[in-house]
């Protein structure tokens, strides 16, 4: 699966664009701001409905306007794919494959897969549990459709218990049998999302183990874990035991919402432990290892996004990685840097042929027609 | 032009274009409108069997003798009463919940019609509670908490099938659907009886 051709229309700083890609690797350069990264954002809104870096629709659209439109064709099992998106402003996004509109953008999701290594991936390692957990929806969710429901009532439920939690508490009568009513729905959908990511994770993490390897030539020991507390207690037992906590902060203190991936570094944690380097190579082998993993559930390669991948690697990790992403196993590449010498260079070493775009050269249409899609 | 964009799928200028139709209307004709209005509400009565609304005690189903007592369909509002008898399919009795359990919005069990529904079931002859309520959580999380509400009396307790369209091809299903059409099959004898 690739993309052939991208076409944008108002997307943020492109008011109209044509770009005719390669079906190996693609590089898009040009000085920060040039918008290089919106071209990977756009392919990413073509695969899984939305962007990767903003979640308010409206706010890719370019300054001043109204709507945005990324048309893309795609080539899948020799077939070309026409996919339409577009947004807008306070109306709803229309996703369409050969111009047939989706009724569920949930439908789309997974056909035409991607996976993004960009600079904002840090966050994983940075940031809260939740942005580890979004790490597991957003893989799962592309496989397994059963998945994505059980989330959505699952926090739809979460959100009834707590304002339930929030009426004992203003009017002062606890109904413990009442709240179980909700608990039923909690444990039901928690248990399939518990078993599905730890499934997931069995599989997963000896995918991980490999990439890191391979891309750091074993040079230091690293460790994923995932914990949630439906692995070691019964989640009917947790919510009993936690009923007079959760009534005194109106909040449901345990469940899958509290489940996290530990990252680690002989031993201990990435995030104190590891140098920006060894942290960088353990985000790109979390990406790699979902690559592989989507590629084997739903039987096609991803188009691999990289962001700024040169940034923070010292050159043998740079030259490790692009020679391996560069191999048969992967497919379409699209990426961005700064400099287009440098992406020659780097690709020349490794003898593979590489198509770039100077963003900040490319002669921009300025024709205010609307396109069809 | 407040008072219509506060009804349900009225919105601004659609509120905006009845007002003026009502402007150019003749006095006597306005008048007619708006007391037909203030009749509505005061003649409407619900009905004390089912609480649907209807102009006498008993509203038209409740009335109807032909219809099966030992069946009662519990269904959130009037509107899935409407739907359902349209479906013609249907020849038992009916309860209107007035909605479903939903927190967020402040509703609770003691804000449904819920103990009418369990003295109905106390003294008539019902043998058998459908539950028809929305497939969302909170629809299925108030079909639960009357699960086990009824749970002492001796009941057949259903809920509505959920399932693929008439119609539809299975492999445009969505995937939830289809697991549950294919854990919860019927034996073929009785898809032939309808
Ligand atoms: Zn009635």
């Amino acid at each position: 699966m690739h993309i052939q051709s991208l076409d944008l229309y108002q997307f943020r700083n492109f008011r109209q664009l044509q770009v005719i890609l390669s079906d190996h690797v693609n590089a898009f350069t040009g000085a920060n701001g040039c918008g290089k990264t919106n071209l990977l954002d756009a392919v990413h809104y073509l695969s899984m409905c939305k962007s990767y870096f903003n979640p308010a629709d409206s706010q890719n659209i370019s300054y001043g306007e109204n709507s945005f439109i990324i048309n893309g064709t795609f080539i899948l099992n020799d077939e070309e794919e026409r996919i339409s998106c577009s947004v807008r402003l306070n109306q709803r996004k229309i996703f369409k494959r050969n111009k047939k509109d989706y009724d569920r953008l949930s439908d789309h999701i997974g056909i035409f897969p991607t996976v993004m290594i960009a600079p904002a991936d840090h966050v994983l390692v940075e940031g809260g549990s939740e942005e580890r957990r979004r790490l597991l929806d957003m893989v799962i969710s592309q496989y397994d459709h059963n998945y994505l429901r059980a989330g959505i009532n699952y926090n739809r439920t979460l959100a009834q218990r707590n304002a339930l939690l929030k009426q004992f508490q203003q009017t002062g009568r606890k109904d413990k049998s009442l709240l179980q009513i909700w608990d039923e729905q909690l444990i039901s959908s928690g248990k399939i999302i518990y078993e599905s990511r730890a499934a997931f994770m069995t599989e997963y993490i000896p995918l991980f183990n490999y990439y890191y390897a391979l891309i750091s030539d074993s040079a230091e020991q690293v460790e994923m874990v995932y914990e949630s507390q439906l692995e070691t207690h019964d989640f009917e037992q947790l919510l009993d035991l936690a009923f007079e906590k959760d009534c005194a902060s109106t909040y449901t203190s345990t469940g899958i919402h509290k489940d996290d991936l530990l990252f680690r570094i002989s031993g201990h944690p990435v995030k104190r432990f590891g140098s920006q380097g060894q942290q960088k190579t353990f985000l790109i082998a979390v990406k790699l290892a979902q690559f592989e993993y989507i590629m084997k559930k739903n039987n096609v390669k991803p188009i691999l996004l990289l962001d700024d991948i040169f940034d923070k690697l010292d050159d043998h990790r740079v030259a490790r990685l692009l020679g391996l992403v560069s191999a048969d196993k992967f497919g379409q590449i699209l990426l961005t840097d700064t400099s287009a010498d440098r992406v020659k260079e780097i690709f020349r070493k490794i003898n593979t042929p590489v198509k770039i775009f100077e963003v900040d050269k490319i002669p921009e249409s300025t024709a205010a027609s609307t396109p069809e899609f | 032009m407040n008072q219509f964009a506060r009804l349900p799928g009225i919105g601004r200028k659609t509120a905006l274009r009845l007002v003026l139709f009502l402007l150019k209307e003749k006095d006597h004709d306005v008048e007619r409108f708006s007391n037909a209005f203030t009749r509505m509400k005061s003649n409407i009565k619900y009905c004390k069997e089912c609480l649907n609304i209807s102009e006498e005690e008993l509203c038209g189903i409740c009335r109807d003798t032909r219809r099966d007592r030992s069946l009662l369909c519990v269904v959130p509002d009037l509107r899935d009463v409407m739907a359902i008898e349209n479906t013609h399919q249907y020849r038992g009795m009916y309860h209107i919940l007035g909605g479903v359990i939903n927190p967020i919005e402040g509703t609770g069990p003691q804000d449904l019609n819920i103990l009418p529904l369990v003295e109905r079931i106390e003294k008539a002859e019902v043998r058998e509670v459908i539950m028809a309520l929305p497939g969302t959580v909170e629809g299925e999380t108030t079909t639960f908490f009357l699960f086990r509400r009824l749970k002492e009396y001796n009941l057949n307790f259903t809920t509505i099938a959920r399932g693929i369209g008439v119609g539809d091809e299975l492999e445009f299903a969505d995937e939830v659907t289809l697991g549950r059409s294919i854990m919860q099959r019927i034996p073929y004898e009785s898809s032939l009886a309808r």
